[in-house]
């Protein structure tokens, strides 16, 4: 049974790669991630705002109340220089190069075309596989239309993508009008992959202090399906390869994808649940799937039941709307 | 080597720092910058000429310092310190015993005044003077170039001479002046060293290898003998000290003498100085001789060994006339120390004595200008010059003061630049940015000297800058200024800042408002000064630019831009060139996003000025608004009130109390209206709970409950609603005072309460204070009138409660969001009518007693906290003295109440007997009027000494208040000791874990891993655990508190210390500027430290055991740590030792848990 997979580029032993997570924050983590079983490590994002917030954090509190008072002509000692987040990252990143074997995609999590678009050129100095350009953003400005915040997503991929020379996955939510021809207009930035979908976090409210607070949950494994539809949908129509990230827990989810379509499979949640060895658990139960059903190789069970090959391709479509609704009526 | 520019302070730590091996450092203002830059450099690895890094360590006190040099010295090292005033004081005993003992040790002083009738950090030669007959030699500098090249001479002459030299300049007039100076290189330090000096130096060390002993005891037969053993060293100082500087002179060009004499070689009248002003006497002096008169300046370096010969060789034979110039004061002596040097020097020559007078001039960095000097030389013409004079002040009380001429000294070539600006806008960073630029890239000549107000709040801050082709050795501040800057443009109704524009200067606004509106906003003495004076006035709104570029209140780069496109001292293009070129050295570490951003401003700064139309007349009604407000006694009104405008120089004496006591309650006449944003009260959402009212650093949120029918008269639209307590009826309401608002909003941020229709609202919500102001002053004005809540009704241990007393601290200096203040506002509200306060040095002596005006009140009785400050090291013994002397009045008070049995009625006298609590306080006060009713008048002086001591016998509570810095380091002795003595005092620690007030240094109880000064690398060892100390002893109540955390338990703690009969030490987490905190969130800084562990609440009550009042930790401590810059700045600069120090923190956060959970459950041994 032939397991291996290629993801932008990169020879990977299986299709189970990590997706971005905190596991990635410690050198150690990587190396636990590569002994669980990931075939490819996606590291933790480097986040715009973080870059330029953390610039502004340093410089407010190294001036704050200066030359005011006599006394007390400064509060903190003069480094010569400061290693901001990205620098601790660029870092990490060489570091986890050096000790795991398995490639390691960086994570950059932005939306401007500004000088952080610089750091994926530093990335990829610093050893980066490929990188992972996350797009994670929310329209509130009402004045704001769909045609111009895509418009700038795609212009944020070009500076990206113009940057480096490593192979650029693009990650994005679902919230598109249509998402199928926005996939098409990020193939033609020369990016080489989709990632879908990112998960938004939700803001709560805290009742008792009539607050917003954020709050984080792990994904479940019924989010996989919307991610599952949505390759289905795109495979063999847009030349970007497919990576499925978003409710995998166990084979099951994983097969499904690669099913779709997906060129990988990416899981986080049921890693920080169960722990960077789920990453075989999970191998396993791909790999007593594809026996049972004589797979031979992941390339060929890859899209077979995309939206191009299924005998119902309208069971994708408003068709199936159409028919969930109505078995719904008919319950008892 | 390349001209350099830096202040006198970083001229002498470069020099220091690579001619020693060992370096002990306490900070103490003005010479902190020198022990700074060395600990950065020692962190940085930077080597010493002898490529090894010197070992700088931080000790508890200046005598630590010294003590450890003294050590250090024993074991042939080189090795220095750094210290002034009080801090020079504190290391005598170790300088006789370094000086007896022939080690060449080195300490740099930037000399300050000391600490009489009051403190000063400012500039003078008192300290100097307290160690002259230690036996140290004493070299003084004048000028920044001077500091950095007699620094190296001091260093060499030490060691080549085998005794130690105390180096000084000026404090603040050369240690802070930024000047363009020629730099010391490697190679010239080389080339001076005496390495065979330091070789027969370490040939002394001590060692077991070729064992001695030194310090011996000796007796009346040798003692004698032996201390005189040591003179040959002394003969020959002064030739070593001209041999080092003529060695000097050879390597680098530059000559210095023991004794320099400048003027006339047929000199009749000489004026002897020493320091700075010696430039500003040499300028009289040539200015003289250009008249023709026979005048001239001995400039003394040397004053320690005191070389008569070699001074009496400087002073031409013709003089007739000498004036000495004394930088101190020694009450009592025929004259000042410089003074009794040169007589004695005349008088021990014998013949062609000249007339000798001494003066005074400069105390605590006054002003002293050619032109004062003047006024010591046309006094010298007279037949009979006064001696014992003054120079720079109106002495109206002994007439000591010598009158002086107005003459213009400024040089016309020169760029004479003066900014008026707030501390927060960055004005002085730029500027010592503009020196840098003008001072290192072209062939001009650069100097800045700056002056900070002495509040922490909307402090200001005037530039003084100049620029030209000649030398600027000028030691005084801009007298006629070519170019103003008003920074901000409130300054213009308040300040009058443009008496220094010299006719047709140029003025530079930055406005608010636009081009066309300017003229007619100006007050009415703007406008008349600028049609007066021709003025060139342009505009900016570098408000709205600096907003727009995201750097809102940083107006710095913009107004520094149009200074350089003004004063025209560079091309345009290479003006703007340059300064970007020091915004990337200055801001490049720190990211793009800062860097483009100051670009952006700085091409703004170019463009967007522009000239102000001037229509040739006055146009404005408006008039500056006084410095003192309401009904503001006359004291206030005319001796603070023109300290507030920066007019105190022209006070007379006699406007003084001599022996320094100053009347209370005094800010709350200066109106200083800093606030931006202040906040507004909505009574219909907000749920009377008091949050707001108990941590208002500034005591600007104030509530009261009345009785209905007393808002009979109150203002239209004044806020209140039904009183929601239980036990009290009546209108609640709550009443901000906008013009006395810092606007730091930490009420905003723990008001709990919301509008339930707009949760974006809260009880309390920020306005812009010029919109609100004036309702909200009439509405604080009348609230004052309001009758206090009988204090009978409260339950002072609920906060709810505690809102309506009254404090007697308010609108202290204090920064805006001080975590300390809350603390001390509490204090006065509830024991502020019976408070003695015994105040370390420190924050809360600064915003507690820096005039023009302080923060401790008085109520309607005319009763309210007394307060002193006597020093930093000694604050708890001075504190107990005040508790031992209560107790002793209160005990003669007693022993004499029966002897007037009769007149005073045995019921009365039975009552006085009796000790009484708190309580009982307002009872037990009007038995003592009744005392002093009965025994007014009679003709005994023994009721006249009851009568003087009678008030003892009401319950005063001494409190001992301090930072961290007196209570871990350097008065923990003194500390330790009090509360071990059972006294009846109370302490109160106000940590904020750095000494604050010095510009955050580490101190004991600076926590592991915290970047600070000192240690920037992140402390290396744990937070010393004081409240343990304490405990340990048994009989000390001790409690750990943090309001933000859990304010009831801070009141119940004062409660609890103030009942305990013994002593008290609350230990108060006190968030602080200097933790890199958003400080509108300081509250919220101090509930994460104890949900983290960092800092859990506890009270522990002899004979009971110690409670735990906090939950075990539920946040992991590096969200704590890491919302503070202190803490997240070591991940930034040391990443690896960061995660080191986190873990070992967290242990320690566990171990110090798990032993206070243990205590907590242990039953109490009660002893005996």
């Amino acid at each position: 049974m032939d397991l291996r997979t290629t993801y932008l580029g990169l020879a990977l032993e299986h299709p189970l790669v990590a997706s971005a997570s905190p596991l990635t924050e410690k050198l150690d983590g990587f190396l636990r991630l590569e002994d669980g079983g990931a075939a490819a490590i996606v590291m933790h994002s480097l986040f715009e705002e973080q870059i330029t917030l953390e610039e502004e954090l340093l410089d407010h509190y190294l001036h704050y109340g200066h030359e005011s008072y006599a006394e007390a002509l400064t509060y903190f000692p003069k480094a010569s220089e400061y290693r901001l987040t990205p620098e601790r990252h660029l870092d990490l990143l060489a570091r986890a190069k050096e000790r795991v074997s398995v490639p390691i995609i960086a994570s950059l999590n932005g939306i401007s075309r500004g000088g952080w678009v610089e750091y994926a050129r530093l990335l990829e100095e610093a050893g980066a596989d490929a990188i992972e350009l996350n797009l994670y953003y929310i329209p509130t400005d009402p004045l704001l239309s769909g045609a111009e915040v895509e418009a700038m997503y795609l212009d944020t991929i070009r500076a990206v993508v113009e940057a480096v020379k490593v192979p650029v996955a693009v990650k994005v939510g679902h919230a598109f009008t249509a998402f199928a021809h926005f996939a098409k207009r990020v193939e033609a930035t020369g990016a080489k992959a989709l990632v879908l979908f990112n998960r938004f976090y939700q803001p709560d409210f805290d009742l008792e202090g009539l607050s917003v607070v954020p709050t984080l949950t792990l994904s479940r494994p019924y989010e996989a399906l919307l991610r599952v539809h949505w390759i289905a949908l795109l495979y063999g129509r847009v030349g970007l390869e497919l990576a499925l990230t978003g409710g995998v827990h166990s084979g099951k989810e994983a097969v499904k994808g690669l099913l779709a379509g997906a060129q990988v499979v990416m899981m986080t949640s049921a890693v920080l649940e169960k722990g960077p060895g789920h990453f075989r658990t999970v191998l396993a139960e791909l790999k007593a799937f594809m026996e049972e059903r004589e797979y031979a190789s992941v390339a060929e069970m890859r899209g077979v039941m995309s939206y191009q090959k299924v005998a119902e391709p309208a069971a994708f479509e408003r068709a199936n709307y159409l028919r969930v609704l109505g078995s719904y009526r008919l319950l008892p | 080597m390349r001209p350099i520019t830096v202040d006198g302070n970083e001229a002498v730590a470069r020099v220091a720092y690579r001619l020693s091996e060992v370096i002990a450092i306490y900070p103490i203002t003005p010479s902190s910058p020198m022990a700074e830059l060395s600990d950065e450099w020692a962190a940085k690895g930077e080597p010493n000429l002898f490529g090894l890094v010197p070992k700088v360590v931080e000790m508890q006190s200046e005598g630590g310092a010294a003590g450890a040099l003294h050590g250090a010295l024993q074991e042939g090292v080189l090795a220095t310190t750094f210290t002034a005033s009080q801090g020079l004081l504190l290391m005598i005993p170790d300088m006789y015993k370094i000086a007896g003992q022939a080690l060449p040790g080195v300490i740099h002083v930037a000399a300050r005044a000391l600490a009489t009738h009051a403190l000063s950090i400012f500039g003078d030669h008192q300290d100097l003077y307290a160690v002259r007959p230690t036996g140290w030699a004493i070299l003084v500098s004048d000028s920044v170039q001077a500091a950095q090249d007699l620094a190296a001479v001091a260093h060499v002459a030490a060691l080549k001479a085998s005794l130690p030299f105390l180096h000084a300049m000026d404090g603040f007039r050369t240690s802070h002046e930024v000047q363009k100076i020629q730099p010391l290189s490697d190679r010239e330090l080389k080339a001076l060293f005496p390495y065979e000096a330091l070789e027969a130096f370490r040939k002394r060390a001590l060692t077991p290898e070729a064992p001695v002993i030194r310090g011996t005891a000796q007796n009346p037969d040798h003692y004698f003998q032996n201390r005189e053993a040591i003179n040959p060293y002394y003969l020959r100082l002064p030739r070593v000290v001209q041999e080092a500087m003529d060695r000097f002179a050879e390597v680098t060009g530059r000559r210095y003498r023991p004794y320099e004499y400048v003027g006339h070689p047929e000199a009749e009248r000489v004026v002897v100085v020493m320091g700075s002003a010696s430039l500003a006497v040499e300028e009289a002096v040539a200015h003289l001789l250009e008249r023709g008169e026979k005048v001239g300046m001995v400039r003394v370096r040397l004053f320690r060994p005191f070389h008569p010969e070699g001074f009496l060789a400087a002073v031409p034979a013709t003089a007739r006339k000498v004036a000495v110039l004394d930088r101190g004061k020694e009450p009592g002596a025929v004259g000042e120390p410089l003074f009794q040097e040169v007589a004695a020097a005349f008088a021990l020559r014998g013949q062609g004595v000249p007339l000798l007078v001494g003066g005074r001039y400069g105390l605590s960095s006054k002003e002293f200008t050619p032109a004062m000097a003047l006024g010591v030389f046309a006094e010298l013409e007279k037949d009979r010059p006064r001696h014992g004079f003054t120079v720079g002040i109106v002495d109206d009380v002994t007439g000591s003061s010598l009158p002086y001429p107005e003459v213009d000294f400024e040089d016309p070539a020169s760029v004479r630049a003066v900014f008026f600006a707030l501390g927060s806008d960055g004005t002085v960073s730029a500027n010592k940015n503009t020196i840098k630029i003008i001072g290192e890239e072209t062939p001009l000549f650069a100097q800045g000297y700056f002056v900070y107000d002495s509040k922490k709040s909307g402090s200001r801050t005037v530039s003084h800058l100049r620029f030209g082709p000649n030398p600027l050795n000028k030691p005084y501040l801009v007298q006629r200024a070519s170019f103003v800057g008003v920074h901000q443009w409130g300054f213009l109704q308040r300040l009058p800042m443009l008496g220094v524009a010299e006719e047709g200067a140029t003025v530079l606004l930055n406005s608010p408002y636009p081009k066309e509106e300017v003229w007619d906003r100006l007050p009415r003495p703007v406008q008349e000064e600028i049609l007066r004076k021709n003025l060139k006035v342009y505009v900016v709104n570098a408000y709205e630019l600096a907003r727009k570029v995201g750097l809102p209140g940083r107006i710095n780069t913009i107004m520094q831009a149009a200074f350089f496109k003004l004063s025209g001292v560079l091309p345009e293009e290479e003006a703007k060139a340059r300064i970007k070129k020091g915004i990337e050295k200055s801001y490049g570490k720190r990211g793009r996003a800062v860097l483009e951003r100051n670009f952006q401003a700085v091409d703004l700064g170019f463009s967007a000025v522009e000239p102000l139309p001037i229509p040739g007349q006055v146009t404005s009604t408006q008039e500056l608004i006084p410095p003192m407000v309401g009904e503001a006694p006359p004291f206030v009104r005319e001796v603070l009130g023109p300290i507030a405008l920066g007019l105190g120089d022209t006070l007379p004496v006699s406007a003084f109390p001599p022996d320094g006591t100053f009347p209370t309650g005094t800010a709350r006449y200066e109106k200083r209206g800093i606030a931006e944003f202040v906040p507004t009260w909505d009574p219909n959402v907000c749920v009377q709970c008091g949050k707001c009212v108990l941590v208002c650093p500034h005591a600007v949120i104030r509530a009261k409950v009345v009785p209905e029918e007393a808002l009979a008269q109150a203002p239209e639209g004044f806020p209140h609603r039904k009183a929601m307590w239980k036990e009290l009826s009546g209108a609640y309401t709550l009443a901000i005072s906008p013009d006395d608002c810092t606007g730091c909003s930490l009420c905003v941020e723990v008001c709990p309460a919301k509008d339930k229709r707009n949760p974006s609202r809260k009880a309390l919500n920020l306005a812009p204070r010029l919109e609100v102001r004036e309702a909200m002053n009439r509405h604080w004005d009348f609230f004052l009138t309001l009758p206090e809540t009988p204090r009978a009704d409260l339950k002072l241990h609920t906060v709810k409660d505690v809102q309506l007393l009254e404090p007697l601290f308010e609108f202290p200096g204090a920064c805006a969001g001080c975590g300390e203040t809350p603390y001390l506002r509490l204090l006065s509200q509830l024991f502020g009518d019976r408070l003695v306060i015994a105040n370390a040095t420190g924050c809360s002596s600064i915003y507690g007693g820096n005039l023009p005006t302080t923060p401790w009140s008085k109520n309607r009785e005319g009763r309210g906290p007394a307060w002193a400050n006597s020093l930093f090291e000694d604050n708890a013994e001075f504190g107990l003295g005040m508790r031992l002397a209560l107790d002793k009045k209160a005990e003669y008070a007693r022993s004499l109440l029966p002897v007037f049995r009769q007149t005073l009625g045995e019921e009365l006298v039975a009552r006085l007997l009796e000790p009484v609590g708190p309580e009982a306080l307002e009872a037990r006060r009007q038995d003592v009027a009744l005392l002093r009713e009965r025994l007014r008048g009679l003709d005994d002086p023994r009721a006249r000494d009851l009568l003087a001591v009678a008030d003892a016998l009401i319950p005063h509570s001494v409190w001992i208040v301090g930072g961290d810095g007196w209570a871990y380091d350097i008065g923990y002795g003194g500390l330790d000791h009090v509360l071990a003595s059972g006294a009846n005092v109370k302490v109160l620690v106000l940590d904020t874990e750095v000494y604050s007030n010095t510009g955050g240094q580490a101190s004991k109880a600076t926590g592991l891993g915290a970047v600070a000064k000192f240690a920037m690398a992140g402390k290396p060892t744990p937070k010393k655990d004081l409240a343990f100390m304490a405990m340990s002893y048994g009989h000390v109540y001790v409690a750990q508190i943090a309001m933000g955390a859990n304010d009831a338990h801070t009141v119940r703690a004062f409660l609890e210390a103030e009942a305990h009969q013994g002593p008290a030490l609350l230990i108060a987490y006190s968030h602080c500027i200097a933790h890199g905190i958003d400080m509108a969130k300081g509250m919220d800084h101090q509930k994460l430290a104890e949900r983290a562990g960092y800092w859990p609440l506890f009270r522990y009550l002899p004979g009971q055991g110690l409670f735990l009042d906090s939950k075990p930790p539920t946040l992991p401590l590096r969200e704590y740590l890491y919302a503070e810059n202190r803490y997240r700045l070591l991940l930034q600069t040391h990443p690896e030792e960061a995660e080191v120090f986190l873990k070992a923190a967290e242990e320690a956060v566990r171990a110090r848990w798990e032993r206070l959970s243990r205590m907590a459950s242990a039953p109490e041994a009660v002893a005996g």
